[in-house]
C-alpha cells in the first residue's frame, strides 16, 4: 500500500521489504497461527490447491484437453485400487477417456481462477464505493447504499445468473464464447460487492472522527488523498477477512452456475461442470466421475472457509 | 468588542455561532410528528488573542469550548460570525485560507487517535512539509523532520518507528512536532494534556512553554483543568453552554472572579495545600444544550439570579481586566470576592 | 473517625500480593509484593500513574481479575478471613454484602435494561431478608439519601434517563445497599465535570462516614485524595513507595518520586515559570528496572539503588522505600546487611 511503500526516510527498498518481512514473522498474528492446528492445516490446502493449479500442466500427469491423448477405449477405467483399476489412471477416467485426476487439477484450475479473479474485482468495486460513502456521507452515501440496499434483496445466486444470462442473449454466440470467462467474473464480483461497500463505510465513518484524519485536514490535504493514504490502509483488516470466506462462495457460486450448465462452457469444465457432467453416470455404477471432483470441491471450500474463520477470529481485538 | 492587551490580535473571533442540526432522520419526524432540533454548540463568542499570548478557554462538558477551537481552525464552518487571522478573514476564498494553512496548526486530546497508526513517525511528522513543499529532496526533508524531534525532546532515530511504540507523553510531542512542521505562528491546544498523566503532564507543559518562548508562537489553549490553565496562560476565557461568560487577564480573573460561574469552578478545585478549605456546595449540573435555560443559561443554578435573568441575555460589560456577561454585576448586586488564592509565591 | 491501623484488627489486610501476567514473551508482573491495610471505617487512596498496578490491586482485592491476570502469590484478609482463595461463590456473596464497588463508567457499571428501581431492588433482595415492597422503599430512601431529585418518580427510570453525575450517585447508591463495610472505588469521579467531581467526593465522604463504612480510592488524582483520604499509599511500578497520613504525604512528602509528583501539579496560585518535571516515564511491564524501581529517573540515585530493591520503612510519621532512609544503608554506605 502506497503508506508502506514510501515509508522510511532511511534504508534502501530492500533493507524496508526485509524490515517488514521481519515484523509480520515478529507479529502476533504470525505467532496465533503457528498455534493453531486448524489454520496450519487448511492454510497448507489452501496452498497446495493453488500450487496445483498454478503448475498444472506439470502436476497433472496428463493434459485431459489435449485431444490427441485421450483414446476413447480407456473410458470408464475405476480408480486404482478397484479391480480393473489402471495404474496410469489414478482416479478412474471418464466416459470420453479423461483422467479423472488431471481433470479435478485442470477443474480446479478454472474455478479458483474466476473465483480469485471475481473477488478481486468486487473488492476493488466495494472498497471504492465505501470509502466513497463513507468518508463523503451526504447524498453520495444515500445512493450508493440505497443502490447497495436494492441489490441485497436478490440472491447473489440470481444477479449473477441474470448478468450471464443478459450477456448470452444480447452479445452473438462467438463473441460469448471468447469472452465467457470475463462474463462469469463480471457477475460473480457484481454479486459480492456490497458486503465490501458496507464493511468498508462503517470502518471509514469510525475513522474519519479520529483526531488523525482531521489532523490531515488541518494540514490541508485534500479529501481523495486523505481517503487513499490515511484512511484506506487502516480500514483494510475486515476486508481480508471478507475476502478469503468470499473466496470459497465464489467458488461455490462458480461451481452452482456450472452445475447448471450456465458457467464455464463444456471445453473447460470447472469443478462444478465435472459434478454435473459425473451426475448422469452416477447410477449406473461409475461413481467416481462425479464424486471425486465433488470431494475435491467440498475441501477446498471447507479449507479456505476455515482459514477465513481464524482470520477474523486472530484479527478481531476483543476475543485477543 | 474591548481588546485584550497591547499586542495587536493575531486572531480575532467576532460573534462566532455555530448550530448542529440534531433532528431525528427525516422518516422519523414525518411518521412522529417531532419537530427539528438544533443544538446551539457556540452561541455568539467574541475575543481576540494577542500575537505571542496564550490565550484560554475553560468550561465544563458541553459548553462549546472545543467547537471554537474546531472553527478557528476551519474543521467546521461558522453558521455566522467571523474569524480574522492576522486581518484576513477566514471564510474569504480558497486561495486565502490556503496560504493561511501553513501558519496555523492544532494539538489534538487523544495521543491515541491523533497519530495514524500506520504511518512511520517521521512520514506523520514530515506530513506537513510535504503537503505545502516547503522543502524538495528526501535528504531535506530527513534533516528538518530530525531537527523537529529533537526540538521536542526526542530523538531522530525514532523517526523509524511507529506510534504504537511510543507512550502517551511521547506521542503527544510527536503531534506538536507535526504542528511545527510548517513553521507555524499559532498553535489550537485541544486538552492536549487531559489524556495524561501529571508527571507527563508538567512535561509537556514545560515543553510547550518552552516552545513558545523560543519560536514566539500565540496558542489558543482548551481545557477544563483549571491549575492548568493558571499555569500557562495570559489570558482565560470562561464558557458556559455555548457562550463566553466572562474573559479577562489571567491572573486578575483568577484573583477576582466577577461571574458566578467563574466563583463556582474555582471553588470546585480540589484543595491539595490542604488548608481545609471548605467546598461551597454547588447546585445542579449543566443542563443539555438542545434546550439550554432561557435569558442567562446559568439562571438554574446562580445564587444570585433574579426575574430579568430570565428573560434576558446579558451583555458583555468591560471589566478591568477583560469582559464579563451578567446582570448581577451590572446592578452591582454581587459581593466582591477576593479568592482564597494565595499571593504568588514566585519560586526559582 | 480515623482509627490507627496498626493496633486494631484491620478490616481489609493485604500482605505480600503479586499479580502476574502470562503472556507471549513471558511472565509480567504487574504487582509486586505490595502490602497495606484498610482500618475500619477509614479512607485509604491508592494514588499512581498509568501503569502503577493500583486498578488492578482494587480488582484483586475484590477477586474481580480478567485472566490471564492471575494473583501469584500473597494474602487478601477481609474481617479476620482469608478471601483471596475462596471458591467463586462464597466470594460471590461477600462482594455484594459486605464489600460495595464504584467505578469509573458509570454507563458501563449500570445495565441499561433494567430501571433503576429494578437493579436496587434487586440487590437490596439478595442481600436481605426484606420484602419487595420494604425493599422498594429502601431504595427510594437511598436514591434521596445520595441527592437524587424527586427519587419517587425516578426510581423508575433507566439509566440513560439519568446525567453522568446523576448516573454515579445511582452507582454510588448501588454500592451502599447493602451496608457494606467497605467499599472500593476506582476511579469514581474521573469521567465527571470538575464542579460534579466536588458533589461526588462530597456526597461519598459523607455517607461512608454516615454508614460507618471504609473505602479504598483508587485514583490517579491526587486533588481528589488530598480532600478525601486519610491515608495514601502511592504506587509505581506495581510497588508501593511511601504510605502514610494524607497531610504527611502530600505536605511533606518523602521519597523522591512523591516528592516529584506533587510539584508536578499545578497549583492556582502557585506561579512558576516551570513545573517540576521527572524525566522520562513509567517503565513498561517488560522492562522494569533492578533494585529500585525508580532509579533511572530519580535524582538522588545511588549505586545500592539500582541493585537492591529498598523495602518500606519508617520515615517520620509515613514509610517510604527509599535506601536514603535507611540509616545502616547510609551508615555503611554500600551493602545492605
Amino acid at each position: 500500500m502506497a503508506a508502506g511503500a514510501e515509508s522510511g526516510v532511511t534504508g534502501s527498498l530492500g533493507a524496508r521489504l526485509a524490515d517488514g518481512v521481519y515484523r509480520f514473522f515478529d507479529s502476533d498474528l504470525w505467532h496465533s497461527f503457528t498455534r493453531s492446528p486448524v489454520a496450519v492445516v487448511s492454510a497448507a490446502v489452501t496452498v497446495l490447491f493453488v500450487a496445483c493449479t498454478l503448475f498444472a500442466p506439470l502436476v497433472a500427469p496428463h493434459n485431459p484437453f489435449d485431444l490427441a491423448s485421450i483414446d476413447l477405449l480407456d473410458s470408464f477405467i475405476p480408480p486404482v485400487w478397484q479391480d480393473g483399476g489402471d495404474p496410469r489412471f489414478l482416479l478412474g477416467t471418464d466416459d470420453q477417456g479423461r483422467d479423472i485426476f488431471s481433470t479435478i487439477i485442470y477443474g480446479a484450475r478454472i474455478s479458483l481462477g474466476v473465483s480469485f479473479a471475481a473477488v478481486l474485482l468486487a473488492m476493488a468495486l466495494g472498497i471504492s464505493l465505501g470509502l466513497l460513502s463513507g468518508y463523503l456521507g451526504g447524498t453520495v452515501d444515500a445512493v450508493i447504499m440505497r443502490i447497495a440496499d436494492v441489490q441485497l434483496t436478490f440472491p447473489a445466486i440470481l444477479i449473477a445468473l441474470l448478468i450471464d444470462g443478459l450477456s448470452r442473449s444480447v452479445l452473438p454466440r462467438d463473441l460469448h464464447s471468447d469472452i465467457w470467462f470475463y462474463v462469469l467474473v463480471l457477475a460473480i464480483g457484481l454479486s459480492f460487492w456490497v458486503q465490501y461497500a458496507r464493511t468498508v463505510r462503517g470502518s471509514v465513518m469510525v475513522e474519519r472522527n479520529k483526531e488523525y484524519v482531521q489532523a490531515a485536514r488541518v494540514i490541508g490535504i485534500p479529501p481523495l488523498l486523505i481517503m487513499v493514504r490515511h484512511v484506506l490502509p487502516n480500514v483494510m483488516g475486515p476486508v481480508l477477512v471478507i475476502a478469503t470466506i468470499n473466496l470459497a462462495i465464489a467458488v461455490i457460486t462458480e461451481a452452482t452456475l456450472s452445475f447448471l450448465g450456465v458457467g464455464v462452457p463444456l471445453t473447460s469444465p470447472s469443478l462444478g461442470t465435472l459434478v454435473r457432467v459425473g451426475q448422469d453416470f452416477l447410477f449406473s455404477g461409475e461413481w467416481w466421475i462425479t464424486i471425486f471432483p465433488g470431494v475435491a470441491l467440498a475441501i477446498l471450500v471447507l479449507a479456505v472457509n476455515l482459514l477465513g474463520d481464524w482470520l477474523r477470529d486472530a484479527l478481531n481485538p476483543k476475543l485477543r | 468588542m474591548r481588546k485584550a492587551g497591547g499586542n495587536a490580535a493575531l486572531v480575532a473571533v467576532e460573534d462566532l455561532e455555530k448550530r448542529f442540526d440534531v433532528s431525528p432522520p427525516l422518516l422519523n419526524r414525518l411518521l412522529q410528528g417531532e419537530p427539528r432540533a438544533l443544538l446551539t454548540a457556540v452561541d455568539g463568542v467574541s475575543f481576540n488573542i494577542p500575537r505571542g499570548s496564550t490565550f484560554s478557554l475553560v468550561g465544563e462538558s458541553g459548553c462549546g469550548k472545543s467547537t471554537v477551537a474546531r472553527l478557528v481552525v476551519g474543521l467546521y464552518r461558522p453558521s455566522r460570525g467571523r474569524i480574522l487571522f492576522d486581518g484576513t478573514d477566514m471564510a474569504g476564498g480558497r486561495e486565502a485560507v490556503a496560504a493561511l494553512r501553513k501558519r496555523l496548526q492544532m494539538i489534538f486530546q487523544d495521543p491515541f487517535a491523533s497519530l495514524n497508526p500506520r504511518w512511520r513517525v517521521a512520514d506523520i511528522v514530515a506530513e506537513p512539509i510535504r503537503a505545502h513543499r516547503l522543502l524538495t529532496g528526501r535528504a531535506a526533508i530527513v534533516a528538518r523532520v530530525g531537527e523537529l524531534l529533537e526540538q521536542v525532546g526526542l530523538s531522530p532515530a525514532d523517526g523509524e518507528k511507529f506510534p504504537h511504540e511510543f507512550s502517551g507523553g511521547q506521542r503527544q510531542r510527536i503531534s506538536i512536532a507535526r504542528a511545527l512542521a510548517s513553521n507555524p505562528e499559532f498553535l489550537v491546544c485541544d486538552e492536549p494534556t487531559s489524556a495524561l498523566d501529571v508527571s507527563v503532564q508538567a512535561q509537556i507543559l514545560n515543553l510547550m512553554k518552552r516552545l513558545q518562548r523560543e519560536l514566539g508562537l500565540t496558542y489558543l489553549f482548551i481545557s477544563h483543568d483549571l491549575a492548568v490553565v493558571y499555569h500557562i496562560s495570559d489570558f482565560v476565557g470562561v464558557m458556559y453552554l455555548g457562550r463566553l461568560v466572562e474573559w479577562g487577564e489571567a491572573r486578575a480573573l483568577f484573583r477576582h472572579p466577577q461571574h458566578p460561574y467563574t466563583r463556582m469552578l474555582l471553588d470546585a478545585i480540589p484543595d491539595l495545600k490542604m488548608t481545609g478549605r471548605p467546598r461551597t456546595p454547588v447546585a445542579g449540573e449543566v443542563p443539555s444544550p438542545i434546550a439550554p435555560p432561557p435569558g442567562c443559561h446559568f439562571h438554574p443554578r446562580c445564587p444570585f439570579a433574579a426575574e430579568r435573568c430570565r428573560r434576558e441575555a446579558p451583555k458583555p460589560l468591560a471589566t478591568n481586566a477583560g469582559e464579563v456577561s451578567c446582570h448581577a454585576v451590572e446592578e452591582g448586586r454581587l459581593p466582591p470576592a477576593e479568592r482564597v488564592v494565595a499571593p504568588p509565591v514566585s519560586e526559582s | 473517625m480515623v482509627m490507627d491501623a496498626s493496633t486494631s484488627r484491620s478490616l481489609l489486610s493485604v500482605e505480600h500480593l503479586c499479580i502476574q501476567i502470562p503472556g507471549r514473551r513471558g511472565t509480567l508482573t504487574a504487582v509486586d509484593d505490595v502490602s497495606f491495610t484498610i482500618g475500619e471505617g477509614e479512607v485509604l487512596g491508592v494514588v499512581g500513574e498509568s501503569g502503577a498496578g493500583k486498578s488492578l490491586t482494587g480488582a484483586a482485592v475484590i477477586g474481580l481479575l480478567e485472566p490471564p491476570c492471575r494473583i501469584a502469590g500473597g494474602e487478601v484478609w477481609f474481617d479476620g478471613k482469608r478471601i483471596d482463595n475462596l471458591p467463586y461463590e462464597k466470594l460471590r456473596r461477600i462482594r455484594g454484602r459486605h464489600i460495595g464497588m464504584v467505578f469509573q463508567d458509570p454507563l458501563t457499571s449500570l445495565n441499561p435494561l433494567y430501571t433503576v428501581g429494578r437493579q436496587l431492588t434487586e440487590t437490596i433482595l439478595t442481600h436481605s431478608d426484606m420484602s419487595e415492597k420494604g425493599a422498594r422503599k429502601r431504595a427510594i430512601e437511598l436514591l434521596k439519601e445520595v441527592g437524587i431529585p424527586a427519587a419517587e418518580r425516578r426510581v423508575d427510570q433507566y439509566p440513560h434517563e439519568f446525567s453522568g453525575g446523576m448516573r454515579q450517585r445511582v452507582v454510588i447508591a448501588l454500592a451502599l445497599c447493602a451496608n457494606p463495610r467497605l467499599i472500593i472505588a476506582d476511579e469514581p469521579t474521573t469521567a465527571l465535570d470538575v464542579s460534579i467531581q466536588a458533589q461526588i467526593i462530597t456526597l461519598l465522604k459523607r455517607l461512608c462516614r454516615e454508614h460507618g463504612a471504609a473505602v479504598m480510592l483508587v485514583t490517579h488524582d491526587m486533588g481528589v485524595i488530598a480532600e478525601t483520604a486519610d491515608r495514601v499509599a502511592v504506587m509505581y511500578a506495581g510497588r508501593i513507595v511511601e504510605i502514610g497520613p494524607v497531610e504527611e504525604v502530600v505536605l511533606h512528602a518523602r521519597h523522591p518520586y512523591t516528592v516529584g509528583l506533587m510539584g508536578s501539579i499545578p497549583l492556582v496560585g502557585h506561579d512558576v515559570e516551570r513545573l517540576v518535571q521527572i524525566d522520562g516515564s513509567m517503565p513498561r511491564l517488560t522492562a522494569i528496572p533492578a533494585g529500585c524501581a525508580f532509579n533511572p529517573r530519580c535524582p538522588k540515585a545511588y549505586a545500592l539503588c539500582r541493585e537492591q530493591r529498598p523495602e518500606l520503612e519508617a520515615v517520620g510519621a509515613c514509610e517510604a522505600a527509599c535506601w536514603l532512609f535507611d540509616d545502616e544503608a547510609a551508615a555503611r554506605g554500600r551493602r545492605h546487611g
